[in-house]
């Protein structure tokens, strides 16, 4: 079970809210370890909500969980996170003389660890 | 600390008290000027020198936020002027639109101490007193866009007469401001509201105009002069830059009437000829009704070649000139207050227009009698950088160099003016008068522009050089307050305890409950946050009496 | 939510009307706070959104050490002089953030980097500095965002997700409100957006154009010459993902609208093309005021980022990635900005401003900064990873919460702000107030010429 997206990190309010809370305390670490993909590519790669995968490309790689999103949402082939400890792991540091990183749209592979624990918000190891 | 200084030996120019070049002593204690010093006073041998008072800009573009969007726009005229930092000051980016550091550094290395920013609208004056904390050495005010506030426009229209006082003068006390600045008044509606469009006559009426330009005029006129501000409004008139606009300024003083009215950068509302066609100079049309009318005080807005920037709160004739190069521009609606727009520019010695410019700006100046009621200033930046006065200076004082200057331009526009049929050249008392003790007499400043006991010690000592461009573009010293800042050529200290200088007219709180219902309706900001409170003064604001005079004359 | 419990009566309490919330660009400054003046919670933040209700009210004054160094409690004198110290020490020192804090404090900061030859940069380098550097390119017509509650009558929204980045953007400046010229609020407007992912933003829509990632060029350069009489072409599906006719029809409601406005997001800046994306949409906002009056914004993330953009600009000339080993401002994006600098392992020190590279900068950038190679001084109101990586690491009070102060809201609106209660910890302003300070005198002793920063 592995497969190739494209990366869309991004802001949502749950993550402003656990911001707020405190960018040490488990609410932020949960929203900001959570992969939204749409159901085909849910599908397609065999995955369902909750599962534990990992992302990578030749920057880094990080460990997350899926959660699927209902058709026309996110288009097929790509992947939102909101911006985090973990989507910084795949940032690469060349801004092409802008001072930007590319940070939407990035190519990762997806590979499927263990199934999610049902209703359990035990989080998944963060990279070291 | 040594708070004292003695100035010896220099040839004191100190055309308020009388004093045309004659060799006395200047005193200084505790910031102001004195009758006698101590022995233990500094002394500065200002032999074979000049002593005036510290410069005053009537009418520039330095702080707030239409300055700060130009900055931001223009890294590449930056880049080529860089300000170093010294051991007293800090660095910055100069060219046509300064840091704010490097802008008070280099007017104080022109010996200037007071420049005052020409428009800020009300909504954004925090951000032009926050940056005036960040310009060193001069003294700052400012004057405030109120000619196309949408909400005093419908107190004029129906003639609520005095809630329009009371609240002009709570806008007055609120923003912190000098006093009313009016731009294009009537031409906001127009542009922001029927798809860029302009007002076409002062008298304009039409549907997309809802008031008359000169009755707006009108109301502003007489209410700064019923509150006795110490400057009466100062306007940017209709149809600036336009062809044929002279008639637009001789009506726009017409409506002040006997009453006190100062016309902003007049250069620029000075042409003759038909709507649409190449301009010709008014500029005897223009000095003729100012000569003769004792209520009415304008700076010239020289325009001197080489780069400037259009920053203006007439945002329709940005517009109109982006039109011909299709450079980089910035627009800024501000709500129920105000326009702007933004616009690199270059004034050409080889185009009909913009040599035709330079020489009405050099007309007005040498066709006034009254110096006093006439200012240098090249509309900074819009005219040219405030750096071009040196220039300027020279250009008025030497016929010859003016003569030689008027070779290099275009031949065409040279030859459809009189420049060259006057002689005229300025005195240093002269000088002295419309670069200082002129403009803080049209401001009313009694403190300012001149060095008689009591007066503020903002002082500039320029060395005797026959080429006035040389003397005027690097004072051997400057003292500010009292305080020596500039000591052969050096800075030796950096001053940033400033003055900000505002009005306080008197008025009824109850206006508030007049102007509250507009703003929960139509601003985007709280009424309870509005207005400015004294943290932004920076302890160091001074409020200027208001009284009622005809003329500068009066006191 | 709070921490005041629902029986405990609060005796001693405080209403602060017109309290401004600085967590988003929006900068809502009517806000009305109930503050509990026992407990030092504000139970009440009456009007803020989701966000700002998470702002207020999560905000307690914690039982943290004010400076340390090293992980241990120091004095906060001793705290600013070491860090005086490693930033005159250091052969490259930098100065990033500064985004979350007030104007005043921000004004400390280029002047020290100035003493210090060193480099500043603020958040807007990996937010809105893309737009920063399109604006140097071409301009930009706007607003305030009175103007588009008051006249706008074509909203467009392209790259961004304010429904959860600025929650209250629609109800109080751009769809809902009832304005001057729009008396019905939204009925009088059209309400476009443009974005890759159908959002919580596209419910509002009453047109949403899904754009293929990473076209929105395409899509913007269309438009652009429609501006100037070019056709729609006719594979305008394959390019950009959106049909022609539908194309076509957006086009005729921008031009023959009264006033229309564009806000843009970070799918723009951060998307490949950065710059280019935003010049083309400014651009095309300049375009179309041949027709009618049009008018562009990017919306600011940060309370405070569009001041310290403003304030980095009076203070140099230039909005971000400013640096002054020579003596003077330079400005060169990709040389002097943060990520830049970290990831070929440049600056030897690095001071932070109220942001947090180390939770959120691409990884090399990361790397460097909590590497020995680089020593580390962080200034935050919260505990973060880079304050807990920092070598020196200051607490300070909150803006808009414990001190005032000015923000700037993401039209360049300057707003003062209004505290709730007061909090043991120094604030931004008092810290970098004695940072300068101590920098300068320190600069002054090294007696350096000026324009000479070693680089090895
Ligand atoms: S929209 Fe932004 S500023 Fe307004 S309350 Fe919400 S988070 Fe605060
Ligand atoms: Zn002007």
């Amino acid at each position: 079970m592995k497969g190739k997206l494209i990366l869309i990190p991004g802001r949502s309010a749950k993550q402003g809210v656990g911001l707020n809370k405190g960018k040490l305390k488990d609410e932020y670490k949960k929203v900001t370890t959570t992969l939204e993909v749409s159901f085909e590519d849910m599908k397609s790669l065999g995955l369902e909500t909750g599962d534990h995968v990992k992302i990578s490309n030749e920057i880094g790689e990080t460990n997350v969980i899926v959660k699927g999103l209902r058709e026309g949402k996110i288009p097929e082939g790509y992947a939102f996170i909101p911006y985090g400890p973990p989507s910084s792991c795949l940032f690469d540091g060349e801004t092409c003389a802008s001072g930007m990183p590319e940070s939407k749209g990035m190519k990762i592979d997806i590979e499927f660890i263990k199934k999610g624990e049902k209703k359990k918000t035990t989080l998944p190891p963060l990279n070291s | 600390m040594n708070n004292e200084i003695h100035i010896k030996n220099g040839l004191v120019f100190d055309p308020t008290n009388k004093i045309e070049g004659k060799i006395c002593d200047i005193y200084i204690c505790d910031g102001k000027i004195v009758d006698k010093v101590s022995s233990s006073a500094k002394v500065i041998d200002a032999k074979g020198m000049a002593v005036m008072p510290g410069g005053v800009d009537i009418h520039c573009h330095i702080t707030g936020p239409k300055v700060n969007l130009a900055r931001k726009l223009m890294p590449e005229d930056h880049r080529l002027d860089p300000h170093f930092k010294t051991k007293n000051t800090q660095s910055g980016s100069g060219g046509i639109v300064p840091s704010t550091f490097a802008t008070g550094y280099r007017y104080a290395t022109l010996g200037y101490t007071t420049a005052m920013e020409a428009a800020v609208p009300p909504l954004m004056a925090r951000h032009a007193l926050e940056e005036m904390y960040d310009t060193p050495i001069i003294d700052n005010g400012y004057y405030v866009l109120l000619g196309n506030n949408l909400f005093l426009q419908s107190l004029i229209a129906e003639g609520r007469k005095e809630e329009f006082k009371e609240a002009v003068s709570w806008w007055l006390n609120v923003t912190k401001a000098y006093t009313v600045k009016l731009v294009n008044p009537g031409a906001d509606e127009p542009w922001k509201g029927h798809k860029n469009l302009n007002v076409k006559h002062i008298d304009d009426n039409s549907k997309v105009v809802d008031i008359a330009p000169r009755t707006v005029i009108d109301a502003f006129i007489n209410v700064v002069h019923e509150l006795g501000l110490p400057h009466p409004p100062h306007i940017h008139c209709n149809n600036l830059g336009h062809t044929g606009n002279y008639d637009t300024t001789i009506e726009t003083m017409k409506t002040a009437g006997d009453r006190r009215l100062h016309v902003a950068h007049i250069q620029f509302n000075s042409y003759s000829g038909e709507m649409g066609k190449s301009p010709q100079s008014a500029s005897k049309e223009i000095t003729d009704y100012i000569n003769d009318h004792e209520n009415i005080t304008c700076d010239v807005g020289q325009v001197m070649f080489g780069k400037a920037a259009f920053m203006t709160a007439d945002a329709p004739l940005t517009y109109l000139l982006r039109g011909y190069k299709k450079q980089k521009w910035v627009n800024a609606d501000t709500e129920c207050e105000s326009g702007c727009g933004i616009l690199p520019f270059d004034y050409q010695g080889m185009i009909y227009t913009h040599a035709l410019q330079w020489a009405i700006g050099l007309e007005i100046f040498l066709l006034s009698k009254d110096p006093w009621r006439i200012v240098l200033s090249t509309d900074h930046p819009n005219g040219g950088s405030f750096a071009n006065y040196p220039l300027i200076i020279k250009l008025l004082m030497d016929y010859e160099f003016r003569k030689e200057a008027m070779k290099h331009v275009n031949q065409k526009a040279m030859n459809s003016t009189i420049l060259g049929d006057l002689k005229r050249e300025y005195t240093l008392n002269e000088i002295c008068i419309i670069t200082r003790a002129g403009p803080a007499k049209c401001l009313g400043l009694k403190d300012k522009g001149h060095l008689g006991k009591g007066a503020d010690a903002d002082i500039t000592i320029y060395d005797m050089l026959d080429d006035k461009e040389e003397m005027f573009n690097a004072p051997r010293y400057v003292i500010k307050a009292g305080q020596l800042l500039i000591e052969n050529h050096e800075f030796v200290s950096d001053y940033t305890d400033k003055k900000v200088l505002r009005v306080a007219p008197d008025y009824d709180k109850d206006i508030e409950k007049v102007i509250k219902p507009f703003f929960d309706d139509f601003y985007s900001i709280s009424f309870g946050n509005y207005a400015i409170n004294d943290e932004y003064l920076h302890g160091t604001g001074q409020v200027i009496e208001t009284k009622k005079k005809k003329s500068i004359y009066e006191n | 939510m709070s921490a005041a419990s629902k029986d405990n009566k609060i005796v001693n309490e405080k209403i602060v009307e017109n309290a401004t919330c600085t967590f988003c660009g929006c900068c809502c400054d009517d806000i009305t706070l109930t503050v509990d003046m026992d407990k030092k919670v504000i139970t009440k933040a009456q009007d803020a959104c989701i966000l700002g209700k998470a702002w207020f009210l999560n905000h307690v004054i914690e039982d943290k050490p004010i400076a340390r160094i090293d992980g241990k409690e120091v004095a906060l004198d001793d705290a600013i002089d070491e860090a005086a110290k490693v930033l005159m020490d250091a052969k490259f020192p930098i100065l990033y953030g500064m985004s979350d804090t007030i104007c005043e404090a921000q004004r400390q900061c280029a002047p020290m980097m100035d003493d210090c030859g060193g480099t500043i940069d603020t958040t807007t380098s990996v937010c809105h500095g893309p737009s920063g550097m399109a604006f140097q390119g071409v301009g930009e017509p706007s607003m305030t965002l009175g103007e588009v509650k008051n006249r706008a009558d074509f909203v467009m929204y392209w790259g961004g997700n304010p429904a959860e980045a600025h929650p209250r953007h629609f109800a109080r400046y751009a769809v809902t409100p009832k304005g001057m010229f729009t008396p019905n609020g939204k009925d009088d407007r059209t309400v476009v957006i443009v974005d890759v992912r159908q959002t919580k933003t596209a419910g509002v829509a009453d047109i949403f154009l899904q754009v293929k990632p990473g076209k929105d060029f395409e899509l913007l350069w269309m438009l652009r010459a429609a501006c100037k009489g070019a056709a729609i072409p006719d594979n305008c599906k394959e390019l950009c993902g959106i049909e022609k006719d539908v194309v076509e029809d957006l086009f005729d409601k921008m031009k023959n609208c009264k006033y229309g406005v564009i806000f843009f997001g970070m799918g723009l800046t951060m998307s490949r093309g950065r710059h280019f994306n935003s010049g083309a949409l400014m651009a095309l906002a300049t375009d179309l005021n041949e027709f009618t009056h049009f008018v562009a914004k990017p919306a600011r993330g940060h309370g405070n980022v569009t001041g310290a953009d403003n304030v980095v600009s009076w203070q140099t000339g230039y909005p971000f990635g400013v640096n002054f080993s020579r003596g003077h401002p330079r400005f060169n994006p990709g040389e002097f900005t943060t990520v830049d600098t970290l990831t070929r392992g440049e600056a030897d020190a690095a001071i932070v401003i109220a942001s947090d590279p180390v939770a959120n900068f691409p990884k090399p950038a990361i790397d460097h900064i909590t590497s020995d190679k680089c020593k580390l001084i962080s200034i935050d109101t919260k505990q973060t990873p880079t304050s807990e990586a920092a070598h020196v690491s200051i607490q300070t009070s909150t803006y808009g919460i414990n001190t005032g102060g000015t923000v700037y809201r993401m039209d360049d609106v300057p707003i003062s702000l209004r505290p709730a209660f007061d909090s043991p910890f120094p604030s931004d302003l008092e810290v970098l107030t004695k940072l300068r300070k101590k920098v300068n005198e320190l600069s002054k002793k090294a007696n350096r010429p000026y324009a000479t920063k070693k680089y090895i």
